[in-house]
């Protein structure tokens, strides 16, 4: 491998990670701020890809799929906070496991109904869908450079709106006194209610961007789960900068891991997160 | 998440549902008699496989192929009626032995059929080794069902992982290539893919330089593709299905490599994609035991049988439940549907010339289909004919002592 190629790898690396932080955006938010566990994240993840792919179809725009995709997400995480969640937050985490996995199963099933069980492709939008070429033989697809930006813009959105604004710092307030924060005379139910469904969009967008590159299939939920924890639990809970870098880390990990040592590129990951663990027990960043 | 889940709830509706039809059973029939009416009556099918989850698509296929073929024969097998037991397997090896005993000990089948995934496949073979009971796969690929593990009553008539990447080794290196890539999933059909293609290709002088795997089932393919593209092999080789396939090709058109460096594969990389890959998968070279555009006259009338009864086009999956149906019937009536003759069965199975609509095959020694592998090229979105890469190709069993 000459040093072309170690750069290549090194940009497929950092792109890899930037499409997970996308990915555990929602999470981080969710599970990481205000301390939901929401194993149904995939889920959300999955929605997101088959609605780009059916209104994709009907509209006949990826564009205009999105536009109209994430305010319906927006809703139905609305939905679920107020019908399902709001009950839980009082209670111990293994109901908000068992009520998130039910919603897992029920979402498959609901995916399988109305969708089916084929495999899809969503077409890059045609402005996006050239290619740069690199080598000889290899050229980078034009949309994987502009997913990554999108991944630092979001990035950079998350951040000021946890640490900058006054909302995020009434979130940042709830999730460790509840009660107090609603005797200041703040609307609690309300903020979780908005703060809940927008993990939920940002879950469903993610899958929207992400649609493209990965196809649309059952199941594609699950496998996204498992790395959204790495990436959260690594980079620290509540921290957007530790889940962006943790994300960037996985992403190099994977890549290298995979060129390097195939045979055990199943594990490397997690073997980056034993060793961060062990290193720091709360994760590369603490809740800042 | 472990005191209860979902298998514990399925469990639980599954007992009461049990409960509630056993009393109305226990009530009409004494045991015995109940026991003594399925002897003499219908012949028990069991069918095992993916009502749910990511193969689905083929286990519905593969139940619609065996119920036609038992629909052509006036819906009896040697004489006799067939009722249907189904279990969905959920294509999840660890419930393979619950589920096989569930078919074999509670509903008593006389057959059983299944399954989709290799990992189920290979838990059944254990349980059905000692039962004894006659067991079609018409699907699961893994070498050691009709290999190690094969047995007198254990048949497939589907192929085996061997098989098409065996012939696809051969037709590489026959395009004149002399370095190859394999890339695949890492497990066990992966691995077997890529053993028996590694063999045929360099048995015929050519040389796999580089052999890569992602962990199953990540589809995140942009590391391996540079590092093909750094390697610069004249061919690559590459097993994928379903929505890795899809990703796969779009991903190495993409990367520009199409059109560079050629792409093959078995069939399973190219079967039931070509909708969604587009222009990607265009001129691609790809091995199976079945292919579109045969325009047989056996493969022209189950398309247009399957397509009267489902409403939906016949792929592989079809055409391997289809023959599940076919071998049996042919065994059932050599015996005029003794079920209980098994010796006498299995000879007339093992004798069987399954008149396919892929060609007509026979079984191996250790019950494998010997069967023409096609030579396909995507031509538009079908996988077209384009000759016969391997004849009559037998797979070799490895370790079989029956």
């Amino acid at each position: 491998m000459d040093f072309a190629f170690v750069l290549i790898q090194l940009l497929n690396g950092l792109q890899y990670g930037l499409l997970l932080f996308l990915v555990a955006s929602g999470l981080t938010l969710v599970f990481g701020i205000m301390g939901i566990v929401n194993l149904a994240h995939g889920s959300f993840y999955m929605i997101g890809a088959y609605l780009a792919w059916s209104l994709a179809g009907m509209l006949d725009s990826f564009a205009a799929a999105i536009l109209l995709g994430v305010p319906l997400t927006v809703v139905l995480g609305m939905g679920l906070e107020r019908l399902l969640f709001q009950h839980l937050y009082h209670r111990d985490h293994l109901y908000q496991v068992l009520l998130t996995y039910g919603l897992i199963l029920v979402f498959e099933e609901l995916r399988s109904v109305i969708w089916g069980d084929d495999v899809h492709g969503v077409a890059v939008p045609a402005l996006l869908s050239g290619s740069i070429p690199l080598t000889d033989n290899l050229s980078y697809p034009i949309y994987r450079l502009v997913i990554s930006g999108f991944c630092l813009l979001l990035a950079a959105a998350l951040y000021w709106l946890i640490q900058k604004t006054r909302l995020g710092m009434m979130i940042r307030a709830g999730s460790s006194n509840r009660e107090m924060v609603q005797a200041l005379g703040i609307n609690i139910k309300m903020l979780y209610t908005l703060v809940f469904a927008l993990g939920v969009a940002l879950a469903a967008f993610a899958g929207m961007i992400a649609a493209p590159v990965s196809s649309v299939y059952p199941n594609m939920g699950a496998q996204v789960l498992i790395i959204c924890f790495v990436v959260v639990v690594i980079g620290g809970i509540g921290s957007v900068w530790g889940a962006l870098l943790a994300s960037i880390l996985i992403g190099m990990t994977d890549t290298f891991g995979k060129v390097l040592l195939p045979e055990y590129a199943g594990m490397s990951t997690y073997l980056l997160m034993v060793l961060v663990l062990l290193w720091r027990p709360e994760g590369l960043f603490k809740r800042g | 998440m472990n005191n209860f889940n979902r298998r514990d709830f399925l469990k639980t509706g599954a007992a009461l549902a049990g409960l509630s039809g056993a009393g109305l059973a226990g009530a009409l029939l004494p045991a015995s008699m109940a026991q003594a009416q399925s002897t003499a009556g219908k012949i028990r099918v069991g069918l095992m496989l993916p009502y749910t989850g990511t193969y689905t698509p083929l286990g519905v296929a593969i139940t619609n192929g065996f119920k036609l073929a038992v629909q052509e024969r006036g819906g009896k097998l040697g004489g006799r009626e067939v009722e249907y037991f189904v279990v969905d397997d959920e294509s999840n090896p660890a419930k393979a032995p619950e589920n096989t005993n569930k078919l074999i000990q509670r509903d008593k089948v006389d057959v059983l059929v299944g399954t989709v995934h290799s990992g189920v496949a290979l838990g059944m073979a254990k349980i059905v080794r000692e039962a004894g009971v006659i067991w079609i796969n018409p699907n699961a690929g893994a070498d050691e069902v009709t290999g190690a593990l094969c047995a007198p009553n254990i048949f497939r008539t589907s192929f085996s992982n061997w098989q098409n990447t065996y012939a696809l080794g051969k037709v590489v290196k026959q395009r004149g290539h002399k370095t190859a890539v394999f890339i695949t999933h890492k497990y066990a059909a992966g691995d077997q893919m890529m053993a028996s293609f590694k063999d045929a290709f360099e048995k015929e002088g050519g040389k796999v330089v580089k052999e890569l795997y992602l962990p199953f089932p990540q589809v995140e393919f942009q590391a391996l593709l540079t590092e093909i593209a750094s390697i610069k092999p004249d061919a690559v080789a590459a097993f994928f299905s379903g929505g890795a396939a899809v990703k796969f090709i779009k991903d190495y058109q993409a990367a520009g490599l199409k059109g560079k460096i050629p792409l093959f594969g078995p069939g399973f990389l190219t079967d039931g994609v070509l909708e969604e890959v587009g222009d990607a998968a265009d001129g691609m070279e790809t091995t199976l035991h079945y292919a579109d555009g045969l325009d047989t006259k056996k493969d022209n009338a189950f398309r247009l049988a399957y397509v009267k009864a489902y409403k939906l086009q016949p792929d592989v999956f079809a055409v391997q439940g289809y023959d599940a149906g076919q071998l049996l019937a042919a065994g059932l009536d050599t015996v005029k549907g003794d079920i209980n003759n098994k010796a006498a069965l299995i000879k007339a199975m093992e004798a069987a010339k399954i008149d396919s609509p892929r060609g007509v095959w026979t079984l191996s020694k250790a019950h494998n289909p010997v069967q023409d592998i096609y030579l396909r090229k995507v031509v538009g979105k079908q996988n077209k004919v384009m000759g016969v890469a391997s004849k009559a190709l037998a797979d070799p069993a490895h370790g079989c002592k029956a």
